[in-house]
């Protein structure tokens, strides 16, 4: 294999995100000449961005003060919302919690905001490179993170080049910042090297799954943000859904499930899709079509689960550490006010260290202390769990005590452990008739792309245990987890089931390498501009 | 041999295309456009050609709005050293195209003007031809291979009953076609370098094509939905059911 190129910069951020591109722009505001190289893996600035999304916008203000002049794309204030909780054929109207009250804040399209944030950068002089992962993280001879490298392309399944191979460069720094997201593959690599962690609870997550549909003339209220709980789901999964009216006749509908759910036998796409057959939200959407579909995991774990964001010659951003706030389902404003804060860090020529006290110490750090003890509340239920986020409202997070957090791939129970019937509300799933009826054509959607013939990016450390003792223990929930069918149990030529990967399929929202029991699944970038590609979502 | 390529910005392939609710085109705002797979595919062969020495000059030309820079950039990262835009803030049909590029090629006195054999959004697969007949030169369209020679090249062309191989004298147009060859993954530091590369800014004013486009758009609609299909129980059924609807 050929002899890597080498490029410097002052500063490379992986991942085009909101605290990535936010870290760029307000690192090149203070210090107009340092070289900022932002790597993305999606083709497009945007591309692998989803989101509900209502967000604050003070960081907004904050780093483009005349944001309102040319806002995003998709931008409609946010005038109203409703909390409902729903039973299969019912919606209770519910006083809205105070962290969901909305007033002030804006409904975006984070894909089509961040695309928007990218020419901002770019205006400023930073240099984004759509299309350019960072496969891997480099390390200098003292350990210390010295940047990272792009992905070789064109190798075929088995690693050989094939005609038009170009292989990977490394881009060094002074200073590397992961803004990947959640979940971050070189981000889950440096949390266990350098042991972020230690200090801090497992990281807990959601999956999040979202529409985009154009409904017919008159019938969206623009501005309206509507948010439920309850129905498909029992009471012992927590999750719920949202419907965000836009303008132009569109509306976002979207669905998350705690990952910490048991029941191996839960499918968060069936669920998903049995709430758009709610009679209230049916209602509204017959008659129109999907635009755009996708899925994304989201982080949970909050305040307890923040791993140590700085370690030598790096530190981590956003969601790739862990900032969402859940009770307000808001991570854009943190993610972004992380960036800010790295932002003025990396101006003054500090380095890595110290960065881990400013995000404690900041905003963003204390408003996740408060509502710390809120999501794990909801581990013995929807009813507690509410109790429970009244009290610490109430209190403003004053509480004494810390409630912890448990990995979520330790929370699934073995089918021997689960009732033989069927889930309960199972029984009472509708015969479905909105598109889109199968993962698949959920997939055409969100407009995936893979080569076929690349090194397979969803990596099976023991594929021995899949059609053996996953199997029998919990039925291969891969298959059921995946939102978007990459897991396939099919019969081979001699009528043994094994499992097949539809890597081609995959919408990178990594809900296989969090929830998988054995954590025997690395979900590892593959080419450069392959997955999925999100237009307003 | 001096060599031009003729890029079109295009949608990109993999993108899911919609229809406008007033029915005059598709959407295109927010949407990924790249260079026309066919014209990447010509690119790639002017490139391979400067570096077997064939060429020592590929000059890249696009016509279209601002956007279009990007997929000059494009070309730079190929490896063009030379780029073109002519600036055209509006609709450029096939005879004003053709017009446009045969002023190109005359006047930088081109050996080759490569162009895809169609554009995937249009699909009109004009603008190679007319441009030859603009020109007065000699074209071969849909090569899958093309052999340069001292003052002519040989063509293999992709027919719809097999292939044709012939020789055009040079200078010639020649469209290219799907198996031509493959284009490369770019680098990095070329993209980097592209993104540098000046563009040489033309307008369309320049040229003497006010002429009004030949060809109006009624509208675009999507092709009529298919009602769901029925299910019968065997083949009596079916006859019965086909009879019934006086198909059989």
């Amino acid at each position: 294999m050929s002899e890597r190129d080498v490029l410097e910069y002052d500063v490379v951020i992986v991942g085009a995100g909101p605290a990535g591109l936010a870290a760029a722009i307000r690192c090149k505001q203070k210090a107009p000449l340092k070289q900022i190289c932002v790597l993305e893996k999606a083709a497009e600035i945007g591309g692998h961005t989803l989101s509900g999304a209502v967000i604050e916008t003070g960081p907004l203000d904050q780093i483009i003060p005349n944001w309102r002049d040319a806002p995003p794309p998709v931008c409609v204030d946010a005038v109203q919302d409703k909390f409902r909780w729903l039973t299969r054929d019912h919606s209770i109207t519910l006083p809205t919690p105070p962290q969901q009250q909305n007033h002030g804040n804006v409904i975006v399209s984070l894909a089509s905001l961040v695309a928007w944030l990218g020419e901002h950068a770019e205006e400023l002089g930073v240099e984004i490179y759509p299309g350019f992962p960072a496969a891997d993280v480099v390390f200098d001879d003292t350990g210390r993170v010295a940047g990272v490298v792009t992905p070789d392309m064109g190798l075929d399944r088995n690693r050989q080049p094939k005609p038009g191979f170009a292989p990977g460069v490394e881009i060094r720094a002074p200073i590397t910042v992961f803004a990947e997201g959640c979940r971050g593959h070189c981000s889950k690599q440096l949390i266990q090297r350098f042991e972020l962690d230690r200090d801090a609870d497992p990281q807990t997550y959601g999956l999040g799954l979202k529409e985009l549909w154009q409904l017919p003339a008159g019938r969206a209220t623009p501005g309206l943000s509507v948010h439920t709980i309850g129905w498909p789901l029992d009471n012992a999964v927590y999750g719920g859904g949202f419907i965000y009216h836009l303008d132009k006749d569109r509306v976002a509908v979207g669905f998350v499930v705690g990952l910490d759910y048991a029941d191996p036998r839960l499918d968060p796409f069936e669920v998903f899709q049995q709430y758009k057959h709610h009679p209230s939200i049916a209602r509204l959407l017959e008659g129109g079509e999907v635009v755009a579909a996708g899925d994304r995991s989201l982080v949970e774990g909050g305040w307890q689960s923040l791993p140590t964001t700085e370690m030598p010659g790096a530190i981590l951003l956003g969601d790739g550490a862990g900032t969402l706030n859940v009770p307000k389902i808001k991570g854009v404003h943190t993610a972004m006010t992380t960036g800010i804060l790295a932002g003025d860090h990396l101006a003054g020529d500090r380095g890595s260290v110290g960065f881990d006290t400013v995000i404690r110490h900041s905003e963003v750090g204390q408003e996740l202390y408060r509502v710390r003890n809120i999501r794990p509340g909801f581990r013995r239920g929807l009813w507690p769990g509410l109790a429970n986020a009244a009290w610490e409202t109430a209190l403003g997070g004053r509480s004494p005590w810390t409630l912890p957090n448990r990995a979520d791939w330790r929370a699934m129970r073995s089918l021997t452990e689960t009732d033989d019937d069927a889930p309960p509300q199972r029984a009472e799933y509708r015969h479905r008739e909105l598109p889109p009826a199968t993962r698949e054509s959920s997939v055409y959607y969100a407009q995936t792309e893979h080569d076929e013939n690349q090194p397979v990016h969803l990596q099976i450390l023991e594929p021995d245990i899949c059609m053996t003792r996953c199997r029998e223990e919990f039925g291969n929930p891969c298959t059921r987890f995946c939102p978007a069918g990459v897991y396939e149990v099919v019969d081979d030529a001699a009528g043994e089931p094994h499992l097949q990967i539809n890597a081609a399929n995959c919408v990178h929202c990594k809900a296989c390498d969090i929830k998988d029991p054995y954590q025997i699944i690395n979900w590892v970038t593959p080419e450069g501009g392959a997955g999925p590609t999100y237009y307003n979502l | 041999m001096k060599v031009l390529v003729a890029i079109k910005r295009a949608i990109d392939y993999n993108v899911r295309i919609q229809i406008r609710g007033d029915a005059s085109g598709v959407v295109t705002e927010g949407v990924k456009h790249s260079v026309n797979p066919f014209d990447e595919i010509a690119l790639e062969q002017a490139i391979r050609w400067q570096e077997t020495g064939d060429a020592d000059d590929v000059i890249a030309v696009t016509i279209g709005s601002e956007s279009a820079v990007d997929q000059l950039k494009t070309a730079a990262a190929f490896g063009c050293r030379r780029v073109i835009h002519i600036a055209a803030d509006r609709e450029v049909q096939p005879p004003v195209a053709a017009r446009l590029l045969a002023n190109v090629a005359e006047a930088e006195r081109v050996d080759v003007l490569l162009m895809g054999k169609q554009a995937i959004d249009d699909d009109c697969g004009q603008t190679g031809p007319m441009t030859a007949a603009r020109l007065g030169w000699p074209q071969a369209s849909f090569a899958s291979h093309i052999e340069l020679q001292s003052s002519s090249a040989r063509v293999t062309r992709e027919l719809d009953d097999g292939l044709e191989t012939l020789d055009v004298d040079l200078p010639a147009v020649i469209t290219t076609d799907l198996r031509l060859c493959e284009p490369r993954y770019l680098r990095l530091p070329d993209i980097m370098r592209g993104k540098k590369q000046t563009i040489e800014r033309r307008s369309i004013d320049e040229f003497d094509v006010s002429e009004a486009p030949s060809l109006e758009l009624e509208r675009v609609t999507a092709p009529p939905k298919r009602t769901r299909g029925q299910l019968v129980n065997d083949s009596d059924a079916l006859i019965a059911e086909l009879q019934n609807r006086q198909l059989l």
